[in-house]
């Protein structure tokens, strides 16, 4: 996509496309011949594992909207129907439910990632804002698909869901109103819901073309977080990365086929195999693991409008990381202060996870869950807005290698290979 | 002019998702409330969503009286059938002070709130707790800790005998 293009048809039928379409030289340069660091380690497999997911995820959904009726008086039982009627129809819906939480684990994991290895920092800021805007499409696209099994947490996680909206001044009410389409959640809003579950994933799907489009542009940053000099500190996507990838996908399918066959329904809630009842709200709505942090947040704060600014914040501020971070050093292996609140922020958002599974009056070991969230909120927004501009300031970074060649094959070989 | 033409356009494709005349249509519901003991709370359905009708004890009643109105998170009656301006005073939220109707819709986010009862308390003040986000209600409905902004919603309606009312 970007640089000379190394690409050399050779039989008559070749040239004739790439004269016309060059598709086949597309794919060449960005799969095959793509200089990438030498030095990528198992966390750079997660892109590959995160393009199976999404596709796993609608070639499963295409599968199940063939069975599935988007009308409240129906919904539940169709689910119920591809689940003993539908031939391999459970487990479509459990490759499916089990793919969402997948995606999630695979997409932190890729975030994380990109955090510890500065790979936000110029001139990769793009990759970063479009990959933040392709977990906030993939939050709302779980969010739409988890209402429409219409059981019991379906129906009232999108009741609070799409209330937050109604903090909004003035118009707020008015907004809610026009999400559901009714005086509350109800069939007018189910149908919009798979309308759009159904959409997203294909705009999802154009996102990431644009987020690897602007990888290409000045290639993979690597663990070491230095440029990449000469062609020595570099291998060719094919069949370097692609054999990488490929065995990591290998053990990432084993997890997920783990969940699939023996624990279906570990991160589902019982709450959802009861009908939606919008008379009676479960004892405890809690939402998907993955949305957890977040819930923990709106709920620390004992104020409407601020709980919702204070969740929303908590993603807004992702979008601004590659100006927020001073220092002009990437990778957090020569960063031996910011290493250190990295992991803080990691415990944090297991912490907050933890807090927002509880119930809104839990006292855990003598300490109220909730007084945890918000020591774990400030921590959140104070890594972000503070500890990482000020760190980057004051921080005496460790020396950087010369070059990734010399830093994984050692000077001799390096200046061997020059 | 054409960035005119776009929004005559893009009008009918944002208010196709706004409630049909069908669902604006205010729908009544006549509810018997005769079989309602005192300290006793029914829930019925009303808009699609739920409707609390509670007979008040009185002493419910004499702890709703007994709060000073400016003390309160949200001052107002919140009363359809009171002016926008009305106190929440508790004379201002019912017809009969035995009776109490209100939209059981939590104004946080939407959850149904549990009734209180003296056998099984919710929350501190004997009213509603909404276990989503721990707003407490009062035996007025009334707004009183939590994260919840205002009172529970009075829904427009009237006694059509002493046993009868009709919401709506």
């Amino acid at each position: 996509m970007s640089g000379p293009s190394t690409y050399n048809p050779k039989s008559g039928f070749e040239k004739w496309i790439d004269a016309r379409l060059p598709l086949p030289r597309l794919m060449h340069d960005t799969m095959q011949t793509f200089p990438t660091p030498r030095n990528l380690n198992i966390w750079y497999t997660f892109g590959g594992i995160l393009t199976f997911c999404l596709m796993v995820q609608i070639v499963t959904g295409i599968v199940l909207a063939m069975h599935y009726v988007a009308n409240a008086g129906l919904a539940f039982d169709s689910v119920e129907k591809i689940m003993r009627d539908v031939n391999y129809g459970w487990l479509m819906r459990f490759v499916h439910a089990n793919g969402a939480s997948m995606f999630f684990l695979a997409v932190y994991i890729h975030m994380f990632r990109g955090l510890y290895y500065g790979s936000y920092k110029a001139p990769r800021e793009m990759i970063w804002i479009l990959g933040v805007l392709i977990y906030l499409l993939m939050m709302a696209t779980a969010f739409f698909g988890y209402v429409l099994p219409w059981g019991q947490m379906s129906f009232w996680g999108a009741t609070v869901i799409t209330n937050l909206f109604s903090a909004i001044p003035v118009v707020g009410g008015h907004i809610a109103t026009w999400l559901w389409g009714d005086f509350a959640v109800g069939d007018a809003t189910l149908n919009r819901f798979f309308s759009l579950h159904y959409l997203l994933p294909f705009i999802i799907a154009g996102v990431v073309g644009l987020h690897i489009w602007a990888l290409h542009v000045p290639g993979n940053n690597n663990p070491l977080g230095i440029d990449v000099n000469s062609p020595q500190d570099t291998v060719p996507f094919h069949p370097y990365y692609t054999v990488k990838d490929a065995f990591y996908l290998c053990l990432f399918v084993i997890l997920f086929a783990g969940f699939v066959f023996y624990a279906p329904d570990f991160f589902g809630n019982p709450d959802n195999y009861q009908p939606a009842n919008p008379l009676v709200t479960p004892p405890d709505i809690v939402p998907e693991w993955y949305l957890l942090p977040f819930y923990a947040m709106l709920r620390s704060v004992p104020d409407k409008l601020m709980g919702v600014i204070v969740m929303g914040g908590a993603i807004v501020t992702l979008f601004l990381i590659p100006w927020l971070d001073t220092s002009p050093v990437r990778s957090c292996r020569f960063r031996p202060l910011m290493k250190q609140f990295f992991w803080g922020l990691v415990v944090v958002c297991v912490v907050l996870g933890y807090c927002g599974a509880q119930s809104v009056d839990a006292v855990k070991f003598g300490i109220p869950m909730v007084w945890v969230a918000r020591i774990a909120s400030l921590y959140y927004y104070g890594f972000f807005w503070v500890i990482m501009p000020l760190v980057g300031w004051f921080e005496t970074p460790k020396p950087l290698p010369a070059s990734i060649a010399q830093s994984v094959l050692g000077d001799s070989a390096a200046a061997a290979a020059e | 002019m054409g960035a005119v033409g776009v929004a005559m356009v893009a009008w009918p494709l944002i208010d196709q998702m706004n409630p049909s005349a069908a669902a604006l249509a205010l729908a009544s519901t006549e509810i018997d409330i005769a079989a309602i003991q005192p300290g006793q709370q029914i829930v019925f359905k009303w808009r699609g969503q739920p409707l609390f009708v509670r007979r008040r004890t009185p002493a419910e009643i004499a702890s709703a009286n007994a709060v000073d109105v400016s003390t309160l998170p949200d001052p107002l009656a919140r009363n359809a059938g009171k002016s926008a301006s009305a106190p929440a005073t508790d004379a201002d939220r019912v017809v009969k002070p035995e009776w109490l109707v209100l939209v059981g819709v939590c104004t946080h986010l939407g959850c149904t709130p549990t009734v209180s009862t003296p056998a099984m308390p919710e929350g501190d003040f004997g009213g509603w707790l909404c276990h989503c986000h721990g707003s407490m209600y009062d035996t007025s409905g009334r707004i009183r800790k939590g994260p919840a902004p205002q009172n529970l919603a009075v829904p427009p309606y009237a006694f059509l005998s002493d046993t009868r009312i009709k919401v709506g």
